[in-house]
C-alpha cells in the first residue's frame, strides 16, 4: 500500500505550515510526542489546534463571560451545547454557530450544512429540536453576487430545515457592503429534553466499543475547520471541496435513532461529527472522559474506495456521530440503527490512558494524546494584543447638528423611503421559504410578537426565542454596540411577557490578528459581560468565526463590520400570557415607555437616508434598559396593556407601522415640539417600547410605569386605518403595506 | 365544543410514519389530544392496518423526495395495503407529502408539480371546501373560508383539460384557495394549481387528499382552530 508510506512519514514544518501551523506549534507538537511527527499526526494537529477547533486566539477572553446562573443544568463548555432547566422535569439546550467561509463560497451547501451541524449539536444531547431561528448578513443589495448568495442561502436554509422538519421561529437579515465577499450566516436551534436523559459526550469505561453511526465517510469538507480559520481571499473558490453536503433525510432519520436510542441505557456517550470529523470527536470524547481509544480506520464505512488515512480521520462528511455503547448492548444500538436503516458500526474500542491509536491493517498510522489535542488541555492560548484604531474617536466626534432638520412634510416622505429600504421592509420573501409552523409549536405565526414563542407541552409554559445584533452599532463602539445587543434581544423577549434566561453567542469578527480586530472583539466581550450580568442571563456556549473579511485588490484588507450575535431564550410562565405586537382595536391609546429621545446615532436614516457612515452608537444606559423590560412584564402579568413592540431599526414611525399592519390598523399621533422631526420619527436610542391601552386601564398603567421609574407619554390613538402625525395625513395603512412589503424584493431584483 | 358520533366514540384512525415523514407527530396531535379519536402509529414496514376505519398519510418529504415527491414512498410494504384497502372502498386521507403518495400511486388523480413560483411556500391560506357530494366536504359551509396553513414546494395540482372538467363535474374537488372573504382568484392562488384545485377525492369518493395542513390549526395555543371542521370529516367520512 504506497499510500501508507506517505501518511507514516514523518512531516516538515513546510507541510505543516501549508496546513497552518506555526513553526512554533510545529515545535511544541515535538515536544509532546517527543519525536517529529508524521504526516496524519501533523494533520491532525493542524485541525484540532486551528481557530476553528481550539479557540486559541478568544479563549482567553471568553472565559470572562458570565456563565453561571441558577437555571444553568450545563453549563459553557461542558457538553455540546448548554442547558436550561424550565422545571417540569424539561430541560432546553440550544446553541447558535457560524458557518460563514463555506457559505461565502457555496452558498446553498454551506447554509444547509450550518443547520444540519447546529441541529446535530442539539440533538447529540438527547433533546428533540423544536425550532430553528438565524441570522444572515450580506453586502451591497444592488450588487449581483449578494442576489446569489442570498438566493443560495435562503434556499439551503430552507431545503434543509423544512425537509428536516423543525420550524424557523425568528432571524434577521441586514445588508452593509462591510460583508459584501463574506457574508454572515448564523444558525441557532432550541430543543426540549427529560432531564434525566440528557446523554453526554464522553467516553468512559475502557473496553466498551466506539460506533460511527449515520452516513459513510466521503472525501467532502476535509480540512473544512481550517477553511474557517483563515482569510476569505480571491483564491478561496480553491478551496470548495472543503465544503460539505447536506442530506436532511439522512440527518432526519440519525435524529429519531438518536433520541431512542436516548430512551435506552445503552449510551455511555455520543458526539456529533462536526468540524474535524472523526479526529475531533475521539480526541474530544477521549479527553473529557481521561481515557484514550484504539480506533481502526479500515472499518470505517466509506464513500469513496482509496482514502488515505488523513482523509478518513479530517472528512467532514455531514449526518455522522461517534457512540460509545455500554457493555452488552451493542445489539440493541445495532438494532435502532437498523430499524431506522442507518449504519452503525464499530470501530473501536475505550482504552485506559490518554492515547488514541488510529490503527489501518492493525498497523498504527498516527499515535496521539488526546488531551493534548483539545481546548483546556494541550491545545495553544494566546494572548493577542489590541489597540483603540483612529476611526473610533473620528466616530465619536459625529455633530448630529451637521445633519439639516427636514420639514415635516419632507419627514413623511422619508418615512415612506425608510419602509423600502432593504434592512427594514418585510423579509416575508426569506421567512415564507422557511416552514415556521412544523410541530404545531410555534405560536407566533397568528400572534405577530417581538420574540418567536413556542409552547412547552406537557406544561404551562413557553418559550421566547430571539437572535439579534445591530452590528451597525457595534462597529460605532464594539463595547456599548454588544450590550445593546444583549439588551435589545431582552427587551424582545420581555415585549412577549417572557423574562430572559440565557444567551448562545456567536463572534463573528475580522483577522484575531489585526490589533483594531481584537480591539474589537476585547470591547464585545467587556459589553456582553456588563449586559448579561445586568440581565442575568449567563452565556451557555456558541462559537466563535475569526477571519470574516474581504481581501482587497490592492492587498488591503476591510473586515466585516463587528457581529457578536445574541441567541437569547426566555421563559413565560403562563403561555396563555403570551403578549403580541399588532394593533387590536380602534380608539385604543398609544404610548411610549422609557425616555423620548431624537437620537439620530447609527440609525438606518443616519446611515442610509442621509448618507452619514460614521457616528457613535445610539443612546443606551443599561439601568433604565432593566426597569423598563420588569416594567413592560409587569404590565403584561397584569393585562394592563393590549400590544407591545419595542422600537429598533428604523425608529418609531416604523415600529408604529410593523404594529398596524397585521390587522390593517393606522396611527394618528403628534410629535414632541423639542425634538427634531428626523429623530423623533426615525432615531434609534434604545430603551424604548410603544405599548398600547384602553382608557380605563389608564391609571393602573401610570401606577406601575411610576413605581418602576419608567416614563411613559402618550402619542395618539390607533386608527381605523389612516396614519398621521401633527395632523398630516401620511396615507392609509394599506398603501404604506404595499410599499414595506415589496421594498425588499424590489431592492433585490427577485 | 367537539361534536361528536357517539356510535363512532370507538373508531380508529391509522397514521403512517414514513422514513423522512415530519408531519406524523402533528396529526396524530391534533387527532388525539385536539379531537380525542383513538389514533394508531402505523410504521412504513408493516404490512397490517390494525383494522383501522381511516388511514391518514401525513406530511413530510418520505424518503428525501429527492426523486418527485412521494416517487418511493408509493412502493413501502404499507403502500401496498393501503393501496388494496383503498381499492376495497377503505378511507384514506393524504395530507402534503400524502397527496403526493396517493397521487404517484394512482389513488387520486392528477399530479403536483413545482409551485409556479419555484420556491417553498409557508403561510396561512384560505380555503373554500367544495364538493357537496364528497363526504370530508360535504357538511362544511361551502360560503364561508377556512384559514389553513401551506408548506410546500411542489403543490402545483396539474390534470390535463378533460380530466379536469371530469373531475369537476363528478364534484371531485374538495377545497379550492380563495382569499379571506371566500373569493376565488389568481391572487388567492399561491402555487398556480389549475382552478385554484387544493384538494381532490377520488371518483369512489373515499380517497382524498389536499396541500394545506389542518393539523396546524387545531387548537387555541397555535391562535387558529379552523383546521377542526376539516378533520372532523373523519367521522362523517367512515359514517359515509
Amino acid at each position: 500500500m504506497p499510500t501508507m508510506t506517505a501518511s507514516t512519514a514523518p512531516s516538515t514544518l513546510i507541510q505543516a505550515q501549508d496546513m497552518g501551523l506555526t513553526p512554533d506549534e510545529f515545535k511544541s507538537i515535538e515536544k509532546i510526542l517527543g519525536r517529529v511527527p508524521n504526516f496524519t499526526e501533523m494533520c491532525i494537529y493542524s485541525v484540532m489546534w486551528s481557530e476553528h477547533c481550539s479557540y486559541k486566539n478568544s479563549i482567553k477572553w471568553l472565559k470572562t463571560l458570565p456563565k453561571d446562573g441558577d437555571q444553568m443544568l450545563v453549563k459553557a463548555g461542558e457538553e455540546n451545547a448548554g442547558i436550561i432547566d424550565l422545571g417540569d422535569g424539561i430541560g432546553c439546550a440550544f446553541k447558535i454557530e457560524s458557518h460563514n467561509h463555506p457559505s461565502a463560497i457555496e452558498p446553498y451547501q454551506g447554509a444547509a450544512t450550518g443547520v444540519g451541524g447546529i441541529n446535530r449539536d442539539i440533538f447529540t444531547m438527547g433533546a428533540r429540536p423544536i425550532a430553528q431561528l438565524n441570522s444572515l448578513r450580506f453586502g451591497d443589495p444592488e450588487h449581483p453576487r449578494t442576489k446569489w448568495l442570498l438566493e443560495g442561502v435562503v434556499k439551503g436554509i430552507g431545503d434543509y430545515g423544512n425537509s428536516f422538519g423543525i420550524p424557523v421561529v425568528g432571524g434577521e437579515v441586514f445588508f452593509d457592503p462591510c460583508y459584501q465577499v463574506n457574508p454572515l450566516v448564523n444558525a441557532m436551534s432550541v430543543g426540549l429534553l427529560d432531564v434525566n436523559e440528557i446523554i453526554s459526550a464522553t467516553a468512559k469505561g475502557p473496553g466498551n466499543a466506539v460506533y460511527i453511526v449515520g452516513s459513510d465517510t466521503g472525501k467532502d469538507g476535509i480540512q473544512g475547520a481550517s477553511f474557517a480559520s483563515k482569510d476569505i481571499t480571491a483564491e478561496s473558490a480553491d478551496d470548495l471541496p472543503s465544503v460539505q453536503v447536506g442530506d436532511p433525510f439522512q440527518e432526519k432519520l440519525l435524529m429519531e435513532a438518536s433520541l431512542e436510542l436516548a430512551k435506552t441505557d445503552a449510551i455511555i456517550g455520543m458526539q456529533d461529527m462536526g468540524a474535524a470529523g472523526i479526529t475531533c470527536s475521539t480526541s474530544e470524547m477521549s479527553a473529557a472522559g481521561n481515557v484514550g481509544m484504539d480506533i481502526y480506520l479500515d472499518r470505517v464505512p466509506l464513500r469513496q474506495a482509496d482514502m488515505e488515512p488523513f482523509e478518513i480521520l479530517l472528512s467532514e462528511s455531514q449526518e455522522r456521530m461517534l457512540v460509545v455503547v455500554a457493555p452488552g448492548k451493542e445489539k440493541l444500538v445495532e438494532d435502532i440503527f437498523k430499524k431506522w436503516d442507518l449504519h452503525a458500526v464499530p470501530i473501536g474500542e475505550v482504552t485506559e490512558g490518554d492515547t488514541i491509536n488510529f490503527f489501518v491493517a492493525n498497523e498504527i498510522v498516527a499515535q496521539v494524546p488526546a488531551s493534548t489535542l483539545v481546548l483546556g488541555g494541550g491545545a495553544p492560548v494566546y494572548e493577542r494584543e489590541y489597540s483603540e484604531p483612529s476611526w473610533f474617536a473620528e466616530s465619536q466626534a459625529f455633530n448630529p447638528d451637521s445633519v439639516a432638520v427636514p420639514s415635516l412634510k419632507k419627514a413623511l416622505e422619508i418615512a415612506t423611503d425608510i419602509i423600502c429600504l432593504p434592512n427594514i421592509a418585510s423579509k416575508k420573501w426569506v421567512w415564507e421559504q422557511y416552514d415556521s409552523m412544523v410541530g404545531t409549536l410555534n405560536r407566533t405565526t397568528n400572534r405577530p410578537s417581538d420574540a418567536g414563542v413556542v409552547s412547552v407541552r406537557g406544561s404551562k409554559k413557553g418559550l421566547a426565542l430571539t437572535v439579534d445584533c445591530n452590528s451597525r452599532y457595534v462597529q460605532a463602539d464594539p463595547e456599548v454596540g454588544t450590550a445593546i445587543a444583549v439588551a435589545e434581544a431582552a427587551r424582545n423577549i420581555s415585549c412577549t411577557g417572557a423574562t430572559p434566561s440565557a444567551i448562545t453567542n456567536c463572534l463573528n469578527f475580522g483577522n484575531p490578528y489585526n490589533t483594531e480586530v481584537y480591539w474589537q472583539f476585547v470591547g464585545a466581550i467587556k459589553g456582553m459581560t456588563r449586559a448579561c450580568e445586568k440581565f442575568k442571563t449567563p452565556v451557555t456556549g456558541g462559537n466563535v468565526s475569526f477571519y470574516n473579511q474581504t481581501a482587497n485588490e490592492d492587498g488591503t484588507s476591510t473586515s466585516v463590520f463587528p457581529t457578536p450575535t445574541i441567541g437569547m431564550v426566555g421563559i413565560l410562565q403562563d403561555r396563555d400570557k403570551h403578549m403580541s405586537l399588532d394593533f387590536k382595536e380602534k380608539g385604543e391609546l398609544i404610548f411610549h415607555l422609557g425616555e423620548m429621545s431624537d437620537c439620530i446615532n447609527s440609525s438606518e436614516y443616519l446611515a442610509n437616508i442621509v448618507g452619514v457612515k460614521q457616528s457613535p452608537a445610539p443612546k443606551f444606559n443599561l439601568t433604565q434598559e432593566e426597569a423598563l423590560h420588569v416594567c413592560i412584564r409587569e404590565l403584561i402579568a397584569k393585562n394592563l396593556v393590549t400590544a407591545a413592540h419595542d422600537i429598533s431599526d428604523g425608529g418609531l414611525f416604523t415600529t408604529l407601522l410593523e404594529m398596524s399592519m397585521p390587522n390593517l390598523f393606522g396611527f394618528d399621533i403628534v410629535s414632541d415640539d423639542e425634538l427634531r422631526i428626523d429623530g423623533f420619527l426615525f432615531g434609534e436610542a434604545q430603551g424604548r417600547i410603544i405599548v398600547t391601552l384602553t382608557e380605563e386601564d389608564q391609571d393602573d398603567f401610570f401606577d406601575i410605569c411610576d413605581a418602576n421609574k419608567v416614563g411613559a407619554v402618550l402619542l395618539g390613538h390607533v386608527t381605523k386605518g389612516k396614519i398621521v402625525v401633527d395632523e398630516e395625513h401620511v396615507g392609509f395603512c394599506s398603501e404604506l403595506r404595499a410599499y414595506y412589503d415589496n421594498g425588499f424584493e424590489e431592492a433585490l431584483d427577485l | 365544543m367537539i361534536l361528536r358520533f357517539p356510535e363512532l366514540s370507538k373508531m380508529k384512525i391509522g397514521v403512517v410514519t414514513f422514513p423522512g415523514s415530519n408531519c406524523n407527530m402533528d396529526i396524530v396531535h391534533a387527532l388525539r389530544n385536539n379531537l380525542q379519536y383513538e389514533v394508531v402509529e402505523l410504521w412504513h414496514k408493516d404490512s397490517d392496518l390494525q383494522g383501522v376505519d381511516a388511514v391518514v398519510l401525513p406530511g413530510g418529504f418520505s424518503y428525501g423526495d429527492y426523486l418527485r415527491s412521494g416517487a418511493i414512498a408509493r412502493f413501502s410494504p404499507i403502500m401496498e395495503e393501503v393501496i388494496k384497502y383503498a381499492n376495497d372502498g377503505g378511507k384514506v386521507l393524504g395530507i402534503c407529502n400524502g397527496f403526493q403518495i396517493l397521487c404517484e400511486a394512482g389513488l387520486l388523480p392528477g399530479t403536483l408539480m413545482h409551485n409556479e413560483s419555484r420556491k417553498f411556500i409557508c403561510k396561512n391560506v384560505y380555503l373554500l371546501p367544495v364538493s357537496r357530494t364528497a363526504s370530508i366536504s360535504a357538511d362544511l359551509d361551502d360560503k364561508a373560508a377556512l384559514k389553513i396553513p401551506i408548506a410546500h414546494g411542489e403543490g402545483n395540482y396539474f390534470l390535463h383539460e378533460a380530466e379536469l372538467s371530469e373531475l369537476e363535474s363528478n364534484d371531485q374537488v374538495i377545497f379550492r384557495y380563495c382569499d379571506e372573504n371566500g373569493k376565488v382568484n389568481n391572487s388567492s392562488n399561491p402555487n398556480g394549481s389549475a382552478n385554484n384545485i387544493a384538494g381532490v377525492c377520488n371518483v369512489g369518493k373515499n380517497v382524498f387528499g389536499m396541500m394545506p395542513h389542518p393539523e396546524r390549526a387545531c387548537s387555541e395555543d397555535l391562535g387558529n382552530t379552523d383546521g377542526l371542521a376539516i378533520l372532523r370529516g373523519l367521522e362523517t367520512l367512515i359514517k359515509a
